[in-house]
This record gives structure tokens, sequence and C-alpha cells, in this order.
């Protein structure tokens, strides 16, 4: 198995000088904005769900549509939010976090970053 | 209908249900082996030569996701308890959200095989390598046991074998077949499986979605009226809380189930070795899209499935049929499209149930080939080939070990859906928290990681053994019987059923305490590699090109 050497191709302060880099940290926030506050907003709203449906049953029981009630509504949505998050999420990546990343792993591959010079550039970072 | 029920105990035509699962055994079989020409490498034997296309995975996360209790628990639950068996769907599929935002795509890029690669990583790889191999194993085992007492319980039903002899031999020829796929197609005969198996659940779904629907002229709402119309006595299966509704003790159960079920699936251990099959993160992305659209939609489609099932079958005749809430997802199939229509679900949930446990095992035989054997015990040197000839032997223990537990737990009587919302919570204690502070906190530490890890698995286990669960839930004024694992004993002094609530606050809490409370400094070079390699993908492991 040669998968081990391949690995070992960066050296350990070429990580460390791609860590400092503002290009990086720009990659961290850009993926932070979104993935952090989406994560919390799509768990409070499962979970209000989940305590409606347990506390306030007849708020939940209340029919709006013939035999469709408020609570099966809700639930409904669920599934409504979770497709559009998900789509929210590939949209936001493509467009602004996978350009910094290709374009770091890229210069990873050609060892741009060994020599300390990586840090100043955000090419990709202005490019997206 | 009524009489044959009663005379065999089962429903339809048992030739018909065993050829249809046959024919899906044969052709899996065919190409099990031809995929299996293309295994040389611990990469293809793990992790499908990480070749398989988006769309693919896609489907056999899917195929791996719903197991049998999602397809037949799910829709039983809707036909008798109505809105609150709803609410499992959703928790199911949100819980897909915290995988793709947080977790596919950075341990694609820095995993070999295992969810231990990446715990691992910038800690000291021993102990760290050996909690997640043992919390991998747990939940493994704890899935694949509710796997493998479903086999047993379907087979009554569908069948028309009853007896414990009986139902022990379905159940080790289920393990037998799956021993064979893992160990003859690794990953890659393991994934076709999947796919195979989640195309037909979903196709099949679909057809009796239409179908029920269709009786009831498209109107949602006149369907749902029919559901309540044939519901149990008192019981209104439209508004919350028809199963956990009745005390304050059984409300915080539901809670603690919910966040058990949104927080588990991205810590399950089979679930992420998914994510490795692709070629790139960006790959892995495309699969947790793909997988959240097709397991959504197979919930809706369940959700017409289960209030159909209450309202053509009747909640009555489901629980007095064998199997009770597991038989209503097939009763409808027989009530709908006769014979034929039983035969192909019932094929299908047999298909169901092999995919889930082959890939299961795959999971935990990786773990303990590639995380205890070569990594810990053997300390990296081994020689070509031979992690997975360890790997290969761990299938075939770990299989007959279900076989054994999986005859055992059917015999007890052990509810499926508790031991699958047992294995999510294990999953959400033991393992989400490290993984989140691995990924998201560079100051987290061996220690933290090793008090969360510990902390979580011996908390949600040790709870479930002092619950209701195992001893002393009340008696069933009918049955004479209680839903105990153990009868006329009484040793339970935590009020909840799921202990979700409690000790996965308490892993997080753990894990952050450790980490404070340690003397170590992080290694902050391997911090860096680990960070750098997750967000860019740069140093991740390739595709195998054949």
């Amino acid at each position: 198995m040669s998968e081990p050497n391949e690995r070992r191709l960066l050296s350990p302060e070429e990580y460390l000088a791609a860590q400092n880099s503002a290009e990086f940290v720009e990659l961290k926030r850009r993926f932070r904005r979104f993935a952090f506050p989406m994560t919390v907003a799509f768990l409070v709203w499962y979970l209000l769900f989940v305590l409606l449906s347990t506390y306030a049953h007849d708020f939940m029981s209340t029919d709006v549509i013939g035999t469709i009630n408020v609570g099966l509504i809700f639930g409904l949505l669920q599934f409504v939010s979770t497709f559009a998050i998900t789509h929210l999420y590939v949209s936001h990546a493509n467009r602004n976090t996978d350009p910094i990343a290709d374009e770091m792993r890229n210069r990873l591959e050609h060892h741009e970053f060994a020599r300390g010079d990586g840090t100043g550039t955000t090419e990709g970072a202005s490019r997206a | 209908m009524p009489e044959l029920l009663a005379a065999e105990g089962s429903i339809g035509e048992p030739a018909i249900n065993i050829s249809i699962f046959g024919v899906f055994v044969l052709i899996t079989l065919v190409i099990t082996f031809r995929a299996s020409r293309n295994n040389k490498s611990a990469a293809d034997y793990y992790a499908a030569g990480r070749n398989i296309s988006p769309t693919q995975n896609g489907l056999a996360i899917a195929g791996d996701y719903l197991s049998a209790a999602s397809f037949l628990g799910i829709a039983g639950a809707i036909a008798v308890y109505g809105y609150d068996g709803f609410l499992y769907s959703i928790g199911f599929l949100v819980a897909w959200l915290v995988a793709l935002l947080l977790v596919a795509e950075l341990m694609r890029n820095t995993a070999r095989f295992t969810m231990a690669d990446v715990l691992a990583f910038r800690m000291r790889q021993a102990p760290v390598r050996m909690a997640a191999a043992i919390s991998t194993l747990v939940v493994s085992l704890f899935y694949l046991l509710a796997q493998m007492a479903g086999a047993g319980g379907l087979v009554t039903l569908l069948l028309g074998v009853s007896g414990d002899a009986a139902q022990a031999v379905v159940v080790t020829i289920v393990g037998a077949l799956m021993i064979f796929y893992v160990l003859v197609g690794g990953m890659r005969g393991t994934t076709y499986v999947q796919v195979i198996k989640a195309s037909l659940l979903i196709i099949g779904a679909f057809v009796m979605t239409v179908w029920v629907l269709g009786k009831y002229g498209f109107n949602l709402s006149s369907l749902l009226g029919g559901a309540q119309d044939n519901a149990r006595a008192g019981v209104n299966v439209l508004a919350p809380g028809a199963q956990y509704g009745a005390t304050g003790t059984s409300k915080l159960d539901f809670v603690s189930l919910g966040l058990a079920l949104v927080l588990g699936t991205a810590g399950l251990p089979h679930v992420l070795m998914r994510f490795y099959t692709v070629p790139t993160a960006k790959d892995a992305r495309r699969s947790v899209v793909w997988a959240i659209w097709l397991i959504g939609i197979f919930y809706l489609f369940s959700l017409v499935i289960g209030y159909g099932a209450g309202a053509l079958v009747g909640a009555d005749r489901i629980l007095k049929a064998p199997g009770a809430v597991n038989a209503a997802a097939p009763l409808l199939a027989f009530e709908l499209g006769g014979t034929a229509l039983l035969g192909i679900i019932s094929g299908v949930a047999f298909a169901t149930i092999l995919a889930v446990v082959a890939g299961l095992t795959i999971t935990a035989s990786a773990s303990f080939a590639h995380d205890v054997y070569a990594s810990v015990i053997k300390k990296g040197n081994v020689p070509p080939n031979g992690e997975v000839r360890v790997a290969r032997v761990t299938a075939v223990v770990i299989g007959a070990l279900s076989i054994a537990l999986g005859i055992l737990a059917l015999q007890a009587g052990i509810n499926i859906a508790f031991l699958v919302a047992l294995a999510f919570a294990i999953a959400a204690s033991a393992n989400l928290p490290t993984i989140l502070y691995t990924l998201f906190w560079r100051r987290f530490t061996t220690q933290g990681a090793l008090w969360s890890i510990y902390g979580g698995l011996i908390a949600c286990v040790g709870l479930i053994i002092f619950s209701p669960v195992v001893s002393g839930a009340p008696k069933n004024p009918t049955t004479g019987v209680s839903p105990s694992l153990f009868q006329n004993v009484d040793f339970h002094w935590f009020p909840l059923n799921n202990p979700g609530l409690v000790s996965i606050p308490l892993s997080f809490f753990l894990g952050w305490l450790g980490t404070k409370l340690s003397k170590e400094q992080p290694d902050e070079l391997k911090s860096a590699e680990l960070e750098v390699r997750a967000f860019t993908g740069i140093g991740a492991e390739k595709a195998v090109q054949h």
C-alpha cells in the first residue's frame, strides 16, 4: 500500500503556513458563516416542532383544510425546509467555498506554501 | 383473507413471497461475483475503490438507511398511532442536514477507511482509535441485532413459517447470505446490493402510494378521514399524543427520542463509511443531496402508506396480525394488489434487511481490522493484504455473533424499533460530540475525546440498563405481559426509555471538561494538517484506477 507516502507529500510547516494564510481564514469564515447559523436554525425549528407536538396538542390539532391540521402542515413544512436548506447549502458551497478550496488545493499540490510565500496572496478569495 | 390469517398465521402465498426473494438473492449474488473481480487492495475492499458515482452512492445511502424499521416500522406506527409515527420520519430526515452541513465532506477529505481515522488523527493514536473502534462496534452490533430480530419476525407473517426453530433457521440463512456478500463482494458488492434494494423499495412504495391516493380521489384530506374512521376507539390518529402523550414522563421520553434521532445519523459509523466510497468530497456532498431527496420522498410515501393501511386495513386488524405494527405495510399490499403485490413488498422487505446487515457487517469488520488489529495491536506493521484478511475473518465472526444474538433477541421478543433508536442514541452520545469537536475545535485534546466517547457510551448504555426498557415497565392489563426485557424483576430507576436527553448533553460536556482539565497541549502541527486537509481536500485519498 503506497497511500501513506502520498499523504506525507506536504511538510507540517506547509500545512501550518496554509492554515495561517489569509485565503484559508476566508475559506473557513465563509464555511462557518453559512453552516453554523443554518445548523442552529434547523435544529431550533425541528425542536420547536417536537415541543409543540408534545406540549401543544390543541394548537397542533386545529384543522386547517378538511382533516389536515396545523401539526401535519408543520410536519410537511419540515420536509420543505430540509429540501430547501439542502439546495441553499449546495449553491453556497459551489459559489462561495469551492473556488477557494480548489484554488488552495491546486497551490498546495505545487508546494506554493512551502516557503511561506503563500500567505500574502488571496487570488482564490478575490476571484470567487 | 381472515381465514388465511387464522389458518396459517401468514398472509398471501408463501411460495410466491419466497420465490420473489429468491430472484433478488440470485441477481445480487451474480452482481456481487462480478464486483469481486475488482477487489484487490484494502481501498477496494473497504471503500469500493472510492469510485462509486454520487448517484449510486446516494441510492446506496438510502438503501443503508431505510432499514426494515424505517419501512415497516414507520408505516406501522403511522397506521396505528398516526401523527406520533410521522414524527419518527421527520427526525430521521432532518438528521441528514447535520451530516450534509457539518460532517460528510470534511470526513471524506480526512479519513481513509473508518471513523477512527479522523478522530485519532491529531490525538494520541492508540487510545483514541481503540475508543472509536469500541463505540463503532457497539453501535453496529445494536443496529445489526435489530435487523436480525426483524428478519425473524417478518417470516412468521410473510413466509408462513412459525415456531422458534423455523425462525432461527431464517435468521441463520439471512446471516449466512450477508456474510457471503461481504466476504466476496466487499464494499463494492455491498454497495450494489444496496442500490438495487433502494430502487426496488422506492418504486414499490411509489406504486402503493399512488394506489392508495387513487382510492381516495387523490385527496389527502379524505384519506386522513378514512384513517380516523378506522382507528382504534378513543384514539385520534390525526392529532399528536396517541403514543407518547399520556403522561409527563412519556412526553419527556418523546423529546428525548427526537433529540437522539436528529443527532444520531451523523454519528452512525456505517453511514460515515459510505462517504469514503466516492472519489472526492464534492461527490460526497452530491451523494448526500441524492440521499436526502430519496429518503425524504420515501418518508412522504410512507406517510400515505401508513394512513392508507390505517384506513383500508384498520388498526385493529393490524394489531391482531402476527408481527403486529410491523405488519401494516404488507397487509396493505395484500389488500391492494393481492398475493402478487404482497410478494413483491415482502421480497423488498427481506432485501432491505439483507442489504442493511451487509453494510453494518463491513463497517464493523473494517473498524476491527483497520483500527484495532492493524493500528493498535500491530502498530501499523501488517503485511500487504493482512488487514483485509483479518477484516474478512472478522466479518465471519461478527456475522456468526449477530446470528446468535439475533436468535436470542427474537426469542426474548425485544422490540426492533427500540434497538434501532438505541443505536441512534449511542451514536449521538458517543460519536457525534467527538466528531464535531475534532473538526471544529482546535484546542480539543486526547483526554477530551476519551471522556466524551467513553462517557457518552457508558452513560447511554448504563441508563438503558436501568430504564423501563430492561425492567419494571407496568404490565399490559390485557395481556399481563410487561414490555420490559425481563419480566417480574424491577431494578429500574431511570424513568425514560430513551436516554438521549441526558447522555448527549453529558457527552458534549465531558468532551469540553476533559479538554479544559487536560495537561497536554493539542498538537498544533497535526491540527493544522487536519484542518487544511478537511477544508481543501489536499492529500485526500484518491479513487483507485482499474
